[in-house]
């Protein structure tokens, strides 16, 4: 009970190290969800409306990958991005930027396997529709997109939601380096491993609060977009 | 703006259709030209979607071939099809109509006018901008024909466009379908409801169990059927 008072003082205290942790957290991971949904969204729906050999196999594999572990994530690009890693050259291990490639990875599958889904089912409903229209191919792609877009918010907050909770793959790439690449959830583990537990229950309530406004914002969005469109 | 080439006459020739096996359309051959509404008349079953999802190319038949103004290419160029339960787009009445003439490849400065005079033309100019799936069964009907207007069709397939409407609902649909009959597009459209035919038909096509049975002049139809079938049809006699 005293450990969580204490927590809600270092929030309320307004702490500079506690809201650049927060910041970063949020930076890294909203990033990582604009850049998976660019490219998850478009091969999710590509998937959905093609046939070819081999697509089921794909699918299974996609909606597998969904479970990627963060830790062999983080631990595939760090080999990328080490000094002798094809992409060494680069210089960018253990920087934010190494820390958003990490959690794209990582939530591209999720994105790409939910709008499979998403856009498979809408299509049996619009198939006859958008054919006797004539709607060319990348036409009915972006067309299902649109017309999806309520549902495909519930992809975006999956995304986010492993992204902002993943702790393996940001550790590894980014080295939860004190004020430049300590994001939330690498400070919850180093906190409570050094016994300093007040703050790393500040961290992890300020997680929660954070992902459940995100949440809670969608929700509102996607309410009052339904009243304006159906 | 008149598209250069024509989906019309519309040909089928010995058309047969299979599903696994049951055969749902039995070599029928029919030629459609245009003129006064044809109205495809007979129970439930008796194939008439298939019919109109093969005359708009949305299916291909297994045996015999369909053919649109000579071509049998199945792109739609002139020609447009009304479902029963026509699919909403998740946006606005007007954006619905855009996107038909967006896909229809109407000129971006042509479209706003065009918009307003096709609700006006449905009778919808009011609901432009609510969303299209908050319309009630009777406007996403005429919002549908107003989407299969905006191909600017020459021909005009509809599959019992009013099964679900009220009588009201009915008689918005059924005098949209007129107008447009009477402006040379031509009707094709499936029916089970006698009155109906009674109030657009120009001819008949009455079809039982795939086939075609009996074709005419509506008149002579409804009024001196020379089938037995299409008597016990217009009796009231379940036709099996």
């Amino acid at each position: 009970m005293s450990d969580e008072l204490s927590a809600w003082q270092l929030i309320l205290n307004g702490d500079p190290a506690l809201f650049a942790i927060v910041r970063l957290s949020l930076a890294v991971s909203l990033s990582a969800v604009v850049l998976a949904a660019l490219a998850g969204m478009p091969l999710g729906a590509l998937l959905a409306l093609t046939r070819f050999p081999g697509r089921s196999m794909l699918v299974v594999l996609l909606n597998a990958l969904m479970g990627l572990p963060p830790v062999v994530v983080g631990l595939a690009v760090y080999l990328l991005l080490s000094r002798s890693g094809p992409l060494g050259a680069m210089g960018i291990l253990f920087t934010p930027t190494a820390m958003v490639i990490a959690q794209t990875i990582l939530i591209v599958p999720i994105i790409a396997a939910l709008t499979r889904q998403t856009v498979e089912d809408l299509w049996a409903e619009y198939r006859d529709e958008l054919t006797a229209m004539d709607v060319s191919p990348a036409g009915r792609m972006t067309t299902l997109l649109w017309d999806a877009r309520f549902s495909l918010m519930t992809a975006l907050l999956a995304g986010f939601g492993r992204a902002a909770a993943e702790v393996g793959a940001v550790m590894i790439v980014g080295g939860n380096i004190d004020g430049f690449t300590r994001t939330m959830t690498t400070a919850v583990a180093l906190e409570t491993s050094k016994g300093n537990l007040p703050l790393a229950m500040g961290l992890g309530l300020v997680l929660v609060a954070i992902v459940l406004s995100i949440n809670a914002a969608a929700w509102g969005t996607r309410v009052w977009s339904e009243r304006q469109a159906g | 703006m008149r598209a250069p080439s024509s989906d019309l006459p519309l040909v089928l020739d010995n058309v047969s259709l299979q599903a696994g096996a049951t055969t749902i359309l039995d070599r029928l051959s029919l030629t459609i030209t245009p003129g006064t509404p044809t109205l495809i008349v007979g129970p439930n079953g008796s194939g008439k979607t298939t019919l109109l999802r093969l005359c708009m190319g949305l299916a291909l038949p297994s045996a015999g071939r369909v053919s649109w103004g000579g071509r049998a290419d199945s792109k739609p160029v002139r020609r447009a099809i009304l479902f029963q339960r026509p699919v909403m787009l998740r946006r606005t009445a007007a954006a619905n109509v855009a996107y038909a003439l967006a896909q229809a490849r109407t000129r971006r400065s042509q479209r706003a006018e065009r918009i307003a005079a096709l609700l006006q033309r449905v009778g919808l100019a009011d609901l432009a901008h609510r969303p299209a799936r908050k319309l009630s069964g009777g406007e996403q009907q005429r919002l549908a024909l107003a989407r299969a207007l905006a191909r600017d069709p020459e021909i005009l397939l509809l599959d019992e466009p009013t099964a679900s409407l009220d009588p009201a609902a009915t008689r918005g649909v059924e005098e949209i379908i007129l107008m447009a009959a009477q402006s040379g597009i031509k009707i094709v459209m499936a029916s089970h409801d006698l009155g109906q035919v009674r109030r657009l038909a120009g001819d008949v096509v009455f079809l039982v169990r795939g086939g075609l049975c009996e074709q005419g002049k509506a008149a002579d139809f409804l009024d001196h059927p020379t089938t037995r079938e299409a008597a016990a049809f217009l009796r009231g006699d379940l036709v099996i």
